[in-house]
């Protein structure tokens, strides 16, 4: 086999016009933003995203320009990429090749997008995305992940080779460098070339999609779980948050005696009474100030702790197998414990959400708690303990103090958030008119004013999943949590950066898978912060 | 004013002393010490002799204790081995113990013992965030005035193109976190296998291999145009987006306001109405913004500087963490704490000063 280039034959012919289009775009796109710049346009609003903007001779022809070679460039990248779907194997080159891998993900998005813009006036707020240019660009990215990490996660589709799977020879390759003896019916080339263990990089990005796609929205929505659930209240109550008659301060009283006998049992006199007593201390607190301040100062300490020094201390070897205490006999370690504890909260949150809607109605408030109960309380077991009374759900240790880590670093923003969003929307006449109704406190909060604060919050959600994608890429940069083989892309980033100067394609391939997805998203969100503000 | 600023100031003090806490609990839990006694002495220690280095040091006593001598609020820990001789954390290898002081923490400035540079630790500590301020002294002159003009030639006429060109840049920008905007800039700029470079040396307008450097440590004596770009540029790129997203929204809100419309009806023309009615205003939000993003600054400060071994406070931070050097890591972490607090209260200070409806009333 020879080695590929990067455009093979159909290069020959349309590599120097792609250049030239490119070329064409990047200095006609400088010039009228300096054009613009310089002669005043006489501003005149756009009516739609259709209606172009009156402006004068140059500047107008520039943008035009700028346009019509972006056209240009989108057309050969499609020619490229159809290029190696038709014509026999490695004429198309690399880019031909690798588009022809990614052939499902092209038929899936082509028809998600057909579907969608036939349907969008039916689809609500997902449907308004197809009217904004940015925003299809964003879906369109993100969900090329999406698919790419399910056909190769679900179906083991797009990858060319194993993504552990060393072959002799192959260590450092260029892109497109064929393998020696390949077997028959074994991918001849390593279409984006080896890394420094001979590894296929292609198929290490492609897997690196699964790990990073299963853990970050995920991530995100735990730590949106948590931000609501505590968010909400903090928002809406606004006096002390104990008081001296009520159940609660009871409560709190008994669950404190119980604390501070562990800790007595868990540690030296002295630590504990220490404890013991800054714990008395708050509780005494918390009936001269409200649920908010005492919240909000935690968020803020949180928030406070440099995100670096937290993955640092949280994510070593040590901390991690270190068991504080047992239960049952199971050592509890940090990410154990805190999962323990962040893992409860979409229970509680679903719980809550049941019991306020559906008291009035025992018989679907059973049906509703009881499921949440068995199905929640099953996944809790499994992904918090690892004690999934059928073996089925378990987290690897790896992958649980990177997820525990990720939603408690998110978690306290989006309840600062949900926070601001609750103080604004509860002076609105709809929550006094819930009120004089007569219902409870947890009704208005989970059916009146969260079903009303979800567009910032759907926003945030695309951004945050981004940020989460991010805060992952860094735990592998560092080599904090995921083993070093894990193909994820910080990981990856991380096992190529040594050599970057030498040989920077290892490196290259998931930084820019990374970039990519992160850019979606961050388009996605803009795309649906604007048809959110539009109506 | 007076009272706000004393709350704020008490609490920071509290959030400091919690944070300096939750860090000193997580470096002083019993695998972290041990993995400090096996680095110090030897690897094959037996448990006695861990246990007996760690009683030696003073890491054997509860945490509360441990942390207050640390702080300067209790007599430092001392030690009496079995011929009498004394060592203790206040008191200086080779000098007397009757002449040590008995106090030696924070408060009184004394930072403890680095054991992986077998340093005083403040002194490190200062030595390189000296090297970092330069780096990120430079990355704040690239970063605010590119942010702060993008988001105003963007706000200026929302929804034009020009608008949505710089905006989709500035998107861009802010998904491009420091370790791939690193591994970029050097595969390009750096790697002698890429074309630019190529082309380049081909031309003989390079006299070296490659157009720029990608390691940075010789800028740490000697700062070049060749060595310190790309580590300015690595840093200055994400916070770019940022700023200049909020930079724009503000000013396409001052841009909708009536003195504007007012201005620009009496005859004002549009270069004099950004200039003099709108920027001034346009700018107070940035202002919050610019200050919150020193803590983000920090991650991005560690991550450029591990990527082009640039040994400043950084790479102090990583090599602490990695050692497990305790006094080091507490320093660190008292810095970068510091540094997070102290940029929120000036940014809620200038905010007030800034922002004359607040100031007045």
């Amino acid at each position: 086999m020879d080695p590929l280039t990067w455009t093979g034959s159909l290069g020959t012919a349309l590599n120097p016009l792609f250049l030239a289009a490119s070329a064409i775009f990047i200095a006609s796109t400088l010039a009228y933003v300096v054009a613009s710049f310089v002669s005043p346009v006489p501003q005149v609003r756009a009516i739609n995203e259709t209606t172009a903007i009156a402006g004068n001779g140059t500047t107008a022809i520039l943008g035009r320009i700028s346009l019509v070679s972006l056209l240009v460039i989108v057309i050969f990248a499609i020619i490229y990429v159809m290029g190696g779907i038709v014509s026999p194997y490695g004429a198309a080159g690399i880019v031909g090749e690798i588009g022809e891998r990614f052939l499902p993900v092209w038929i899936a998005l082509i028809i998600t997008f057909a579907l969608s813009i036939t349907f969008k006036r039916k689809l609500g707020l997902y449907g308004k995305l197809f009217d904004s240019p940015i925003g299809m660009v964003g879906f369109g990215l993100t969900s090329f992940w999406v698919f790419t990490a399910i056909f190769a996660g679900a179906f083991d589709m797009i990858i060319t080779h194993e993504a552990l799977v060393q072959e002799s020879g192959m260590k450092n390759k260029v892109p497109g460098t064929p393998l020696r003896g390949a077997a028959e019916g074994e991918f001849p080339h390593y279409l984006l070339g080896g890394d420094t263990l001979a590894r296929d990089v292609f198929s290490r990005m492609v897997s690196g999609s699964i790990t990073v796609l299963l853990i970050a929205p995920a991530a995100t929505a735990f730590a949106f779980m948590v931000g609501i659930t505590l968010g909400l209240p903090a928002g809406y109550y606004s006096g002390p948050a104990l008081t001296w008659r009520g159940m609660a301060s009871v409560v709190f009283a008994l669950v404190h005696i119980c604390l501070s006998i562990l800790l007595f049992l868990m540690h030296d006199f002295l630590t504990a009474a220490a404890l013991s007593v800054i714990g008395w201390l708050l509780l005494l607190l918390m009936h001269y100030v409200s649920l908010d301040t005492v919240l909000s100062f935690i968020a803020n300490l949180v928030l406070a702790f440099p995100v670096i020094l937290l993955f640092f201390l949280l994510v070593t070897p040590e901390i991690r197998s270190y068991e504080m205490f047992s239960v049952f006999g199971k050592g509890i370690t940090f990410p154990r414990a805190m999962a323990a504890v962040l893992f409860l909260f979409p229970v509680i949150f679903l719980l809550v959400l049941w019991q306020s809607r559906y008291f009035t109605q025992p018989a679907k408030r059973n049906l509703f708690v009881g499921l949440t109960v068995l199905i929640g309380g099953w996944l809790y077991l499994g992904l918090a303990w690892d004690a999934d009374p059928m073996g089925r759900i378990s987290m690897d240790a790896g992958v649980l103090i990177v997820f525990v880590s990720v939603v408690f670093v998110n978690a306290p923003t989006v309840f600062r958030i949900v926070r601001g969003l609750v103080l604004d929307i509860k002076t609105r006449d709809y929550v006094a008119a819930g009120q004089t109704r007569g219902e409870g406190p947890w009704y208005i909060m989970l059916w009146e004013i969260l079903p009303n604060a979800r567009g910032p919050l759907i926003v945030d959600f695309c951004l945050r999943i981004g940020y989460t994608t991010i805060l992952l890429g860094t735990l592998g940069f560092f080599g904090l949590g995921l083993s070093p083989e894990s193909p994820d892309w910080g990981t990856t980033i991380n096992q190529g950066r040594r050599l970057l100067s030498v040989y920077p394609h290892p490196a290259i391939a998931p930084a820019l898978s990374l970039m990519s997805l992160v850019l979606g998203l961050n388009l996605l969100a803009d795309g649906l912060r604007e048809e959110s503000l539009r109506d | 004013m007076g009272l706000f600023l004393l709350r704020r100031v008490g609490v920071m003090l509290l959030t400091a002393l919690c944070l300096t806490f939750i860090v000193y609990f997580m470096t002083t839990l019993y695998p972290n010490l041990e993995k400090l006694a096996k680095t110090q002495g030897n690897f094959r220690m037996s448990d006695e002799a861990v246990a007996s280095y760690l009683d030696r040091e003073g890491y054997l006593e509860p945490v509360v204790k441990g942390y207050g001598q640390w702080l300067g609020v209790l007599p430092g820990h001392t030690f009496t081995d079995e011929d009498g001789t004394v060592t203790g954390r206040c008191i200086a290898p080779g000098a007397e113990a009757a002449s040590a002081p008995s106090y030696c923490g924070v408060l009184q400035g004394d930072w403890g013992w680095s054991v992986t540079f077998k340093d005083d630790a403040g002194g490190i500590i200062a030595k390189r965030l000296g090297l970092t301020a330069w780096l990120t002294l430079a990355a704040f002159a690239v970063m605010i005035p590119v942010a702060l003009i993008i988001g105003i030639l963007a706000g200026m006429r929302e929804g034009s193109r020009m608008d949505r060109s710089l905006s989709t840049f500035a998107i861009a920008s802010s998904a491009t976190p420091e370790y791939v905007s690193g591994v970029i800039f050097i595969a390009v700029f750096a790697a002698s296998a890429s074309p630019l470079n190529a082309f380049l040396a081909d031309m003989g307008w390079i006299s070296g291999r490659t157009l720029l450097k990608g390691s940075a440590t010789s800028a740490m004596e000697d700062i070049t145009w060749a060595n310190f770009t790309l580590p300015v540029a690595t840093i200055a790129l994400y916070g770019v987006g940022y700023i200049a997203r909020m930079t724009r929204a503000s000013m396409a809100e001052v841009m909708t306001a009536q003195y504007i419309r007012t201005a620009r009806l009496k005859g004002v023309s549009f270069g004099k109405v950004v200039m003099k009615h709108a920027l001034r205003n346009a700018l107070i939000a940035p202002f919050t913004v610019i200050m919150l993003q020193f803590p983000y600054l920090l991650t991005g400060v560690v991550i450029t500087e591990t990527l082009f071994n640039y040994k400043g406070f950084g790479w102090l931070l990583v090599e602490a963490a990695s050692n497990n050097d305790i006094q080091l890591l507490l320093g660190c972490s008292v810095v970068a704490v510091f540094v997070v607090l102290v940029t929120q209260l000036i940014s809620d200070i200038g905010y007030v000063f800034l922002n004359p409806r607040i100031r007045i009333s």
